[in-house]
């Protein structure tokens, strides 16, 4: 029964997160002074010329209903989470008027989530594969070097990274396109080249930087387990050192970086967007500046409260998995 | 002094020596009377590097050595700032939540975890796309902080909720000490050492938020930051021009600079941990 309780308690937990985010975003929008209705009739007024008093009293009305802005301030609450947040409907984009925002955010969330998972999972096993082995044997001179290579890589911003491997791999060797270049039109063969040698890049800065965390990270656990004393008993048993390692110190140390897997989901979304944008890859990261670029607010509360109901569902799934792993953490 | 630099480890050594090496460039050589090299066309523009312009300048006639001194003043800036903010906020409530607990410690902890989870990318995209790249630097800096205090309250929080049962507290309590004196006598210098440690995180994390606003072009635009120098770089094609001289400064600077602070917040932690186990 316990576990149920528990079970209760996160989704509880992950409802009043979602809304808490939600309420966030709704509210900061109104507070600040600028208008967006307004700002959008004085950017086409400067475009076109000054433009009839009723007709622009009309325009003014319909941008209203669009950006869900009629009514009073509980009201538009109430819609936006009835709309948005339950039905994920943010109205019409007016960027590429009038297709909805749901339309275009469904085309670019498969490369972001496939970006990101990839990255993730693959950094993951890796990370912790090398942070295993540089903890078990740390005063090998390999280990120093992997480790002193995470240290450097670990700090950097996602962006920094992307711009580097972007300068040194596309532009001063060209062996990767500069921006990336994903051909729909011809054949699926061409489509899957394409989308495999614009993503080569992408994927390999957001490889490093998360590498290198897990490689930090899971190389300080090793080690204290290492110095543990069934791990000493295990030595007097003369059991090998692969035993050892796998058995006593991977299996006791995993533990925590599940958890930790489950904390650095938001951080790795954060990075998809700036690495995105960085490569122009036609995820949710290149939508929002291209939202923030034309002023598509209901594009950016679209992408955002997407990202913040992934975010929050993707911690939950993790936690949700972690008791079955530790038998000993389970129902509390 | 001597004792310190002979027990600490080479990467707080190093952390230390960048940090300080940055610390002089953005508030000492700051100082140093130079012409304002911010404003356009008034140098001759794509100029290579030379004694008067030490990395030359870039398409729009700036000075790229005095235009980085002031990107490392400015980001620095910043970063203390939102670090200061963040962390004196996050002690204040992590402590009042830790021992006067109750519904109190519940709201405070529920708002704090939400922040703790909430994606703080996508919500400063929403504030500072709000501003639009007219908002002031002060400004922004308070955006970041508002991302900034979850964490370290949430940790200070669980510190104080173990102190609470420790004996030297219930000796402070019987002895009649107030709340906030057994507070700011006992428990205070625990979590100083910890805040600092968080400070030069938080710093570490401000300088990165505000440059991965800046390639987004919402930082402020007349600010002269790190982030802002990478990206006017990238916006005038300076690497499609093969412009080394003006893109390569600020990626390296940022490139060494987090490297720094990042040896020096592991290093730190790591001397004091061995400090505290000794």
């Amino acid at each position: 029964m316990k576990f149920w309780k528990y079970l209760g308690l996160r989704i509880v937990t992950w409802a009043l997160t979602i809304l808490i985010g939600v309420t966030f975003i709704f509210f900061i929008p109104r507070m600040f002074p600028s208008d967006p209705v307004e700002s959008m009739i004085g950017q086409m007024q400067a475009r076109s010329g000054s433009m009839d008093p009723v007709a622009k009293e009309a325009l003014r009305t319909s941008l209203r209903v669009q950006f869900g802005l009629e009514g009073s301030l509980w009201e538009q609450y109430t819609s936006f989470l009835w709309k948005g947040l339950l039905h994920f409907d943010f109205g019409p984009s007016l960027m590429s008027y009038p297709t909805p925002c749901t339309d275009i955010i469904k085309r670019n969330l498969p490369f972001t989530v496939g970006l990101s998972l990839f990255t993730t999972i693959v950094a993951w096993i890796i990370g912790n594969f090398i942070g295993l082995l540089a903890g078990f044997r740390k005063n090998k001179r390999s280990s120093k070097i992997l480790e002193g290579i995470a240290i450097c890589i670990y700090p950097l911003p996602y962006f920094i990274v992307a711009l580097i491997l972007q300068i040194v791999f596309a532009y001063v060797l060209g062996w990767f396109p500069l921006q990336a270049t994903i051909v729909y039109n011809q054949s699926k063969a061409v489509f899957v080249g394409t989308l495999l040698k614009s993503s080569i890049l992408p994927a390999l800065s957001m490889l490093l930087v998360g590498t290198g965390w897990w490689i930090i990270s899971m190389k300080s656990l090793a080690s204290t387990t290492a110095e543990e004393e069934f791990v000493l008993y295990a030595r007097y048993r003369g059991l090998s050192e692969g035993r050892i390692g796998y058995s006593y110190v991977f299996r006791n140390s995993i533990l925590t970086q599940i958890t930790a897997l489950a904390m650095s989901i938001g951080g790795v979304f954060s990075g998809s967007i700036m690495t995105e944008i960085i490569f122009g890859y036609p995820g949710v990261g290149t939508l929002v500046q291209g939202a923030i670029m034309q002023s598509d607010y209901n594009m950016i509360l679209g992408c955002i409260t997407i990202s913040i109901v992934a975010i929050a569902t993707c911690t939950l799934i993790a936690d949700m998995i972690y008791p079955f792993i530790d038998p000993r953490i389970r129902y509390s | 002094m001597k004792k310190f630099w002979k027990n600490a480890s080479f990467r707080l050594k190093a952390g230390l020596i960048i940090t300080l090496f940055f610390l002089v460039l953005g508030f000492i050589i700051y100082f140093i009377p130079h012409a304002d090299p911010f404003p356009n066309n008034i140098r001759f523009k794509n100029l290579p590097p030379s004694k008067e312009h030490f990395f030359g300048t870039t398409s729009q006639g700036q000075d790229i050595f005095w235009l980085l001194i002031e990107a490392i003043h400015n980001s620095l800036l910043i970063g203390f700032i939102v670090a200061l903010i963040g962390t004196v906020v996050g002690v204040l409530v992590g402590l009042t939540s830790g021992f006067v607990g109750g519904a109190l410690d519940r709201i405070l902890m529920l708002v704090t975890d939400t922040f703790v989870v909430i994606p703080s990318l996508p919500v400063l995209i929403l504030m500072t796309s709000l501003m639009k790249g007219n908002g002031t630097v002060f400004l922004l800096a308070l955006v970041l902080a508002a991302f900034a205090w979850a964490w370290p309250s949430r940790q200070i929080r669980s510190m104080a909720l173990s102190m609470k049962e420790r004996d030297f507290i219930h000796t402070a309590w019987f002895s009649g000490e107030g709340t906030i004196q057994t507070v700011v006598t006992e428990i205070l210098p625990f979590a100083l050492t910890w805040s600092l440690s968080n400070f030069m995180n938080a710093t570490l994390n401000a300088i990165a938020s505000e440059s991965s606003l800046a390639v987004l072009g919402l930082s402020p635009g007349n600010l002269v930051s790190l982030g802002n120098m990478i990206q006017w770089a990238r916006n005038y094609n300076a690497i499609m021009m093969g412009r080394w001289n003006w893109i390569l400064p600020p990626i390296l600077s940022t490139v060494v600079l987090f490297i720094g602070l990042f040896m020096l917040i592991t290093g730190y932690n790591d001397y004091m941990s061995t400090k505290r186990g000794r």
